[in-house]
């Protein structure tokens, strides 16, 4: 291996059904079309060099994805990226490739938090403001989630750095034509939610609105993962790759 | 007039059900054309789940050889499981396409893809959930032609009522002949309506219009005859044969799925056709004659369809890949330009003898070893002589041993369960071989570290091949056989420790028989299997045998025949067969010679190296043997 790059992409539209493991597997036949010279674990069956950060999960649209590749020959970030973009199915989007310094820290150690837009068709603004006022007001908010060892409960409030009904969708170009059909009401929730362990979604948070205010969306809302990075104390995200790209701290992102 | 898609409708039932990226479609190499644009547009199915269907390789070239027409578009649509099903049906959402989630109904034609005959009542959900009447002959001019493909098309008649035609054999120039045939009666203004264009279809002589054929049955239940009620319609309908696969080098651009599927490789076809002359084998006896691709298509197949998709594994398909006439050369070619990329390569074969190792051995050439799989089908040397998979007992040990010794820990011995004339001992013979094989293996390599798992199913009887004519074997025999067979396994307990052991029962099956050599009546089996819920037959915690034979039961009395009659009852020379009126080229006096033979324990060579035996395919169908090899080979590849 003689160079790693950082890499940050989306899912977008349809393509946001994709589970972490197809992403995957799309990944690593997308870099065999691409000609990237990636760098392969050694052993009987070796892999391809990929580390992947905090995935989103399946069926939430994401603007800001992260992985970490190692590279067995040099390749320029931008046209690696643009290489990868190319062959990937429109709608898993390659954005930017960053070199990664000599020295750098953890990618994963940086994403600290995510900012997450959940659209929620057929739901009028003002029972969602409602909702959002008590889960603030709340000191704890415990919910229940299906895991592979059966019911747990877990605090969706703790985690939730910032949580507030907006006005506008980020939608159009990036994010694809938005929920709904036209004349149905959709309201808008923007949070920041801190990375924690067990990790608090964005069905907690609305587990969480059911909880307190017996908010019951109407139909499946639609999620977007829109940034991830270093949380700042005033509750904005920064851009994870800035210190990679230019060695100095991250404009605000989200 | 443009058709809406469906999506904004479907995109929020799929939150709530299992695996949603298999309904998006947007897999590398699908295709979306302007609905406005072309004149004729084709759905294919392929009746079972996505995650099985989408590396079908028919409706892959179908796919492809379609939307490479300027005036037509192809789209793909599979069977939706129960969860997403019951969904569709609450919110009303249609059976829809996944290339841009079109409602199917919309399309001219449905065409159905049948590798096998457990995905029939899947093919009720479809029609069903498309807003398709059932009954063919509920449907009018605002309906697709419903159109069945595939091997299980051989014998179309239990779904007859639910299909308006039924195409036999390679689809390539089928496809593209019915397209034409449409085209000019849409352009004409659709004259006669859907009557005329299915007479236009039938008048071809290779397109099979069920409901212009009469079927009058005898006081016993058996056909009386089968005969077209109007005239243009052929009395005999023939299968379709591509010749030339160079010509046809597709896929070209193989779709890569975003879901997890069965097949995640590339697989090239290296050769159409078998004439091993085995007779269980279905495929083996309607694929004639043998079509072999060239070495160099092959290569050229490879380099593009890896290029294109991605996949890091290929499989060179055929119903016998070691025959291959440059098989050697195409081997070591392909060997020779991977070696070190990641990309493995892989021989499906089953030939029983040590040349298959030796290919094994050249593709898996510093890779792993993992497994090897050799089909000596029967048990003894007698029951083989019946099936005529000619496989002494010295060859196949000294078989599996050379695997032992050159580096595979591992190998997997197929049989069949069943078999016409079986006795007990027959099956107790696979005890005994897999029992020698350990031995020999672990005196050869010194080491105990050699395992052989013996995998069994049940045979079931199939149109157009010799044992058309048999009684299917009852399950409960099956069953018992199998289970002796396990004790026999295991009764040597250092040797059975090596042993593994993997079998079907015989259940499943006997209702696979019903279908394969079913009639019109069994149609209405199937309908009242949907009806109680019968979904994804192929798939074990789906299928429900007392279902089944429920129906049966409940349906059969009125005709005076039952399961039974259909499955385990022997059949004589004179009984008009369902699909007597269905040509695969096959003399049907060679045939039941064959089957004679079959019963007398006489082999039959295969005329890919000995002289024509007069199976009767090639004259009758125009068409010959193509076989190499072409004395080239599989230069390096340059780097780009």
């Amino acid at each position: 291996m003689v160079a790693r790059v950082r890499l940050r992409y989306a899912k977008r539209g349809r393509m946001r059904f994709t589970s972490h493991r197809d992403f995957a597997r799309a990944f690593e036949r997308a870099l065999r079309r691409a000609g990237v010279p990636v760098a392969y674990s050694q052993g009987f069956t070796p892999h391809p060099r990929i580390s992947y950060a905090s995935a989103a999960p399946t069926g939430v649209a994401s603007e800001a994805e992260y992985l970490e590749l190692g590279l067995q020959a040099p390749m320029p970030p931008a046209e690696l990226a643009r290489a990868l973009d190319e062959v990937l199915s429109p709608g898993l989007d390659v954005q930017e490739a960053v070199a990664v310094p000599p020295g750098a820290g953890s990618l994963a150690d940086r994403l600290e938090a995510s900012r997450w837009q959940i659209e929620l068709p057929g739901l009028e603004r003002e029972p969602l403001a409602r909702a959002v006022a008590a889960f603030e007001a709340a000191d704890q908010v415990p919910v229940e989630r299906l895991t592979k060892q059966g019911w747990r409960t877990l605090d969706a409030r703790a985690a939730v750095v910032t949580i507030r009904v907006s006005t506008e969708p980020v939608t159009g170009a990036t994010l694809g034509e938005p929920s709904g059909v036209a004349g149905v009401p959709c309201a808008i929730l923007d949070c920041v939610v801190r990375q924690v362990t067990p990790a608090v979604r964005p069905d907690d948070v609305l587990s969480g609105l059911r909880v307190v205010a017996g908010l019951e969306p109407p139909v499946p809302p639609r999620v977007t993962r829109l940034a991830q990075g270093p949380l700042t104390t005033r509750g904005e995200i920064l851009d994870p790759l800035a210190v990679d790209r230019d060695g100095t701290p991250a404009e605000s992102v989200g | 007039m443009s058709v809406e898609t469906v999506w904004p409708r479907l995109e929020p039932l799929l939150p709530r059900v299992s695996k949603p990226i298999q309904y998006v479609g947007g897999e590398l190499g699908a295709q979306v054309k302007d609905w406005d644009s072309v004149a004729v547009r084709w759905a294919l199915m392929y009746p079972d789940a996505y995650e099985v269907g989408l590396p079908n390789q028919g409706v892959q070239i179908l796919y492809e050889v379609l939307n490479e027409q300027p005036d037509t578009l192809a789209e793909r649509t599979y069977a939706v499981w129960p969860d997403l099903e019951a969904l569709m049906r609450e919110h009303g959402v249609p059976q829809f396409t996944v290339d841009s989630h079109r409602p199917v109904g919309a399309f001219d034609l449905l065409g159905v893809s049948f590798a096998t005959e457990l995905g029939y009542t899947n093919l009720l959900t479809a029609l069903d959930l498309a807003g398709i009447p059932l009954a063919s002959r509920d449907r009018d001019d605002t309906h697709p032609l419903v159109i069945a493909g595939g091997h299980a098309a051989f014998n179309p008649e239990p779904i007859a009522d639910f299909l308006d035609a039924a195409v036999l054999g390679d689809g390539e120039e089928a496809v593209l002949e019915i397209t034409g045939i449409v085209k000019a009666w849409k352009a004409a203004g659709r004259p006669g309506g859907r009557e005329e264009l299915l007479l236009r279809l039938a008048r071809t002589e290779s397109v099979y219009v069920p409901r212009f054929y009469d079927v009058d049955y005898l006081p016993d239940g058996r056909i009386q005859r089968v005969v077209p009620n109007r005239p243009g319609v052929p009395f005999r309908v023939r299968k379709r044969t591509t010749m030339d696969l160079d010509q046809w080098p597709y896929p070209k651009q193989p779709l890569v799925p975003l879901a997890e599927t069965v097949h995640e490789r590339y697989a090239v076809e290296i050769f159409r056709g078998c004439t091993r002359g085995c007779r269980f084998c279905q495929a083996g006896m309607i694929t004639r004659p043998v079509r072999e691709r060239s070495i160099t298509t092959v290569g050229k197949m490879v380099e593009e369809g890896l290029a294109n998709s991605g996949f890091s594994e290929v499989g060179l398909l055929s119903l016998s890949s070691a025959d291959h006439s440059e098989i050697k050369d195409m081997c070591s070619g392909l060997a020779d330009r991977y070696e070190g990329s990641n990309v493995s390569l892989s021989l499906p074969s089953t030939r029983v003898d040590a040349f298959n190792v030796e290919l094994a051995q050249e593709l898996s050439r510093g890779g792993r070893r993992t497994g090897l799989t050799f089909a000596p089908e029967g048990g003894s040397e007698r029951i083989r002589r019946v099936i005529n998979k000619m496989v002494t007992e010295e060859d196949l040990i000294r078989t599996v041993v050379t695997a032992y010794t050159s580096g595979w820990r591992q190998v997997k011995l197929y049989f069949m369960c069943g078999l016409p004339t079986e006795t007990d001992e027959d099956v107790l013979q696979i005890a005994r071989l897999a029992h020698e094989v350990i031995r020999a293996g672990r005196e050869a390599t010194g080491t105990k570290d050699v395992r052989c798992t013996v995998s069994i199913g049940a045979f079931v009887p199939k149109p157009h091949t010799p044992f058309q004519w048999a009684a299917q074997c009852p399950p409960e025999v099956v069953d018992h056989r199998l289970h002796l067979l396990k004790q026999a396994i295991n009764a040597d307990r250092s040797l059975g420790r090596s042993i593994g052991y993997r079998y079907h029962d015989g259940e499943p099956s006997l209702i696979e028989g019903l279908l394969s050599r079913g009639d019109r009546r069994v149609g209405a089996v199937i309908r009242r299997v949907w009806e109680s819920g019968g979904r994804f037959d192929g798939w074990r915690e789906h299928f429900s045998y007392q279902r089944w034979v429920d129906a049966a039961a409940a349906v059969l009395p009125e005709y005076g025949v039952d399961l039974a009659w259909y499955t385990t009852r022997e059949r004589d020379v004179t009984e008009v067969l369902p699909w007597d009126h269905l040509d695969s080229g096959l003399d049907s006096e060679w045939l039941w010679q064959d089957w004679q033979d079959a019963l007398a324990e006489v082999e039959q060579d295969d005329c890919r190296w000995t002289p024509c035996f007069d199976c009767g395919v090639c004259p009758s169908m125009d068409t010959e043997i193509q076989i190499g090899p072409t004395g080239r080979k599989l230069l390096p590849l340059t780097p780009v």
